[in-house]
């Protein structure tokens, strides 16, 4: 109901013990001239700084914990329940906010962030509304294991359970989406909660999590203490290696004559990127990477196999068909990866090294398990491998590497296709960029031809798949490394789904660079569709989108367009040269590619389509 | 060995899994979710408080093959507000139930089932016109069995409180 809000502002005045504050405030805003919005209070300025036992809001003491932990720059947005925290961020120092377009951009912001800094990403969302669109950012973050915390704003703890204004019980519907969450019941349990959710967050296998935090407790107040560490006895993350298996790890990798190394995002979590290297410099055994664990080993690295699986290269799964032993670190068997298990790497014998206990066994039972840090275990195994010369596997893999490149008919004049976009992308950035994508077919495109140079380096949605991604941890990742040059190479459709966050990214004049490889469709349905449905083309249209140009315009950004492949190369140059903005291209692609090999859902490598390459891309 | 781990909702073994939790809300509904998330059979659960305030004792009975229950305990582990998970299946363990049930009695049964009652050492702890109320407590067999042998008189109502179980001799779940 119009005026409906303007009554409950006075009702506030009428019922507020602080009622001639408020009065006082009104008429302010009355008496300034160009009408009452324009009235803003100024901040009171920088805050005392804390000290160990003062008396403070659980608001304050929720943005000094959070300080506390290091966190230093917040996405999200406010609402009622959320102002007590916001009021403290109004006049706080060293704690920057990004006021984000919708909450799912906030939590993928904070994903992106995390993801290139290794540190964990911080999100706010108000209750009810805010807190349910989170929901995806966090599933996102908990599927890649990505260090999170999301702080949510709930009604006061008096209306819990009642169903009142933007209620939402957040805590039960991230409960399956979270590694741990908090509803926090008393002001004073703030700081242990906040020392513990980001201690849960990065150690162990990382992983989101949520505290919600009631209005009132936000409001009373409260002593704060400083903690100084975490001790909880139900949650021990197990770092310490079980070196009894390291001896056997070391046989099995004497023993074997065609070994392959099968990286996941783990070594990624754990840093373990010089181990990996030194594992394949002193084996000679070609090394795969997942789709997490992209930038683990440098692709450019004659032992580099590329990216395994659905739409990984030939050569990474005919290696792992014909190895005799794989050497599994921090990856998890994912079906995307493996396709019908029971006929994967099946002549294999198998190392798993991971931190998470639950991850042995859990869908391939290893001949030896490591449980523990992934870089401390290599650098255990290390330790008892030699080196092994090159051998006739290394030359057969040379050999398919030779027969199966990746390729795409670089002839073409007319129309651009998507892979040529990600290859000149490559070229441009000579791979040193930070990459992040979208969801679809350009995201697999974008795994195969642009080739990850360093760790934290390519930013992508693996476990949940999550369309919008993008442009949103593009952003997150840009604020996490400002020094960086970050490109998102997104699809038309993923692109829509979340580009309402140009406009934090304009006012921040952070300069992302979106690359769209605008197919007018949703293309990876539509291969499918294509592909496995006899070419029954449903609901994947999208040739009704805005002009993509335009709508960069429109928010302040700056867009360009190549629709013939001799166009995109200086598209490219011309984006790389905008610093103070962000840029979209519109890439207009070819509508009917589809994106190989791919072994499809469910089958084996013998199934794998591959088209014979025309001509190879050198 | 085989390679690949076992399908979800495998058939196998029962086993006793004996849950120390952090005694916090919500603790319960994380427990029970696991299991209904991750397509794990449930044959009992009983909760309690146990002698520290701070601690809940969770004994779940569930079935599944090795691999199966190997993955219920490790997933287990990992909720942050488990403290303790053992699984007392190969254990020397003491394993009780109790049950309530209300069954028919008129004047013409009531002295077989005082018989049945007494040879099963349950007791009858409600009486109306028409119907006992036997308490038995026992290991499963036996409550299974006296339920058989009460059916044919008319069982209107039963209740089970899940089993519970403790390991024989000085040791503790903490110790297990
Ligand atoms: C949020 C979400 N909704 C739906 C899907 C299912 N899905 C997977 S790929 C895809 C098409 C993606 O289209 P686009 O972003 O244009 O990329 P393209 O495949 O054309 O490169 C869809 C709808 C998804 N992964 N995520």
């Amino acid at each position: 109901m119009r005026g409906e809000g303007f009554f409950v502002f006075l009702a506030r005045i009428t019922e507020s013990p602080d009622r001639a504050d408020l009065l006082k405030s009104v008429n302010k805003m009355a008496k300034s001239k160009s009408g009452i919005q324009k009235y803003q209070a100024p901040p009171r300025g920088k805050p005392e700084p804390v000290r160990d036992g003062a008396t403070v809001s659980g608001a304050r003491a929720l943005m000094e914990s959070l300080k506390a932990q290091g966190t230093e720059v917040v996405f999200g947005v406010p609402g009622g329940v959320m102002i007590p925290a916001y009021d403290v961020l109004y006049d706080e120092g060293g704690l920057s906010h990004i006021l984000v377009g919708h909450e799912q951009g906030g939590a993928h912001m904070a994903d992106g962030f995390a993801r290139v800094t290794g540190k964990v990403g911080v999100c706010f969302a108000t209750s009810g509304p805010g807190a349910t669109n989170l929901v995806t950012g966090i599933a996102n973050a908990m599927m890649d294991s990505i260090p999170m915390v999301a702080v949510t704003g709930q009604v006061r703890t008096t209306a819990i359970g009642k169903d009142a204004f933007q209620e939402a019980d957040i805590t039960g519907i991230t409960m399956p989406i979270t590694k741990h969450n908090y509803l926090v019941t008393e002001s004073s349990q703030i700081p242990r909660v906040i020392a513990e959710a980001f201690y849960i967050a990065r150690t162990g296998r990382p992983g989101p999590v949520l505290v919600d935090v009631p209005m009132d407790v936000a409001l009373n107040k409260m002593q704060y203490h400083t903690v100084p560490d975490v001790k909880m006895r139900s949650y021990n993350p197990q770092t310490a290696v079980n070196l009894d298996g390291v001896e056997e790890a070391a046989r099995l990798i004497a023993e074997a004559t065609r070994g392959v190394i099968y990286v996941g995002g783990g070594a990624i979590n754990s840093g373990a990127w010089k181990e990996v290297r030194e594992l394949a410099r002193r084996t000679n055994f070609p090394v795969t990477t997942t789709l997490l664990a992209k930038g683990a080993f440098d692709e450019t690295d004659p032992l580099s196999l590329g990216m395994l699986g659905m739409h990984g290269t030939a050569y990474a799964n005919y290696a792992v068909r014909d190895c005799d032993l794989l050497i599994n670190i921090g990856a998890r068997f994912d079906d995307r990866v493996t396709g019908k298990i029971d006929a994967w790497a099946v002549g294999a014998k198998s190392i798993h090294i991971d931190i998470d206990p639950a991850e042995i066994g859990k869908v391939y039972i290893p001949d030896v398990a490591l449980v523990g840090d992934c870089r401390e275990a290599l650098e255990a195994l290390l330790s008892c491998v030699n080196e092994r010369p090159r051998t006739e596997w290394n030359d057969q893999i040379d050999q398919w590497k030779q027969d199966f490149p990746l390729w795409y008919a670089a002839d073409q004049d007319e129309v651009i296709l998507p892979q040529m976009v990600c290859d000149e992308l490559w070229k441009a950035t000579k791979g040193e960029a930070i990459m992040a994508t979208g969801v679809g077919q350009h995201q697999m495109w974008a795994a195969q031809f642009y080739k990850c140079r360093h760790p934290r380096t390519f930013v992508t949605s693996g476990g949940l798949g999550t369309m919008g991604f993008g442009l949103p941890s593009a952003i997150g990742a840009a604020v996490g490394a400002p020094d960086r040059t970050v490109w998102c190479i997104d699809g038309d459709g993923s692109f829509m789904m979340t580009n309402q966050e140009l406009a934090p990214a304009r006012q921040h004049k952070i300069p992302v660079k979106v690359a769209i490889l605008n197919n007018q469709c949703l293309g990876m349905v539509r291969q499918w569709q294509t592909m496995f449905w006899d070419h029954r083309l449903s609901a994947i249209d999208l040739s009704h989108q805005p002009d993509f140009v335009k709508l960069a315009e429109a928010y302040g950004a700056v867009g360009l367009r190549a629709e013939k492949p001799s166009e995109v190369r200086g598209v490219i140059e011309k984006a790389m040269e905008v610093n103070d903005r962000p840029v979209i291209v519109d890439f207009r692609v070819a509508r009917h590619e589809n994106c190989l090999p791919m072994i499809p859902a469910g089958q084996t490598v013998e199934q794998m389509i591959l088209d014979r390459p025309r001509k190879s891309i050198g | 060995m085989p390679k690949v781990a076992s399908k979800i909702g495998s058939i196998g073994q029962q086993h006793t899994i004996t849950v120390l939790v952090e005694n916090r809300p919500g603790v319960l509904a994380r427990v029970a979710g696991l299991f209904a998330r991750r397509g794990y059979n449930v044959d009992s659960l009983a909760v309690s408080i146990t002698d520290d305030p701070t601690i809940s004792r969770m004994t779940v009975v569930a079935s599944g093959d090795e691999q199966t229950l190997d993955q219920i305990s490790k997933q287990l582990t990992k909720l942050i507000d488990v403290i303790r998970v053992a699984d007392y299946t190969d254990a020397p363990m003491m394993e009780r139930e109790l049950a309530l049930i209300k069954v028919d009695a008129d004047t013409t049964k009531r002295g077989e089932v005082m018989q049945l009652v007494d040879i099963f050492r349950a007791k009858i702890i409600d009486i109306s016109e028409t119907t006992f109320t036997i308490e038995v407590t026992g290991d499963v067999e036996k409550i299974n069995a006296i339920e058989r042998m009460l059916e044919p008189y008319g069982i209107r109502e039963m209740v089970r409180t899940g089993r519970i179980a403790l390991i024989r001799g000085a040791r503790t779940a903490i110790q297990t």
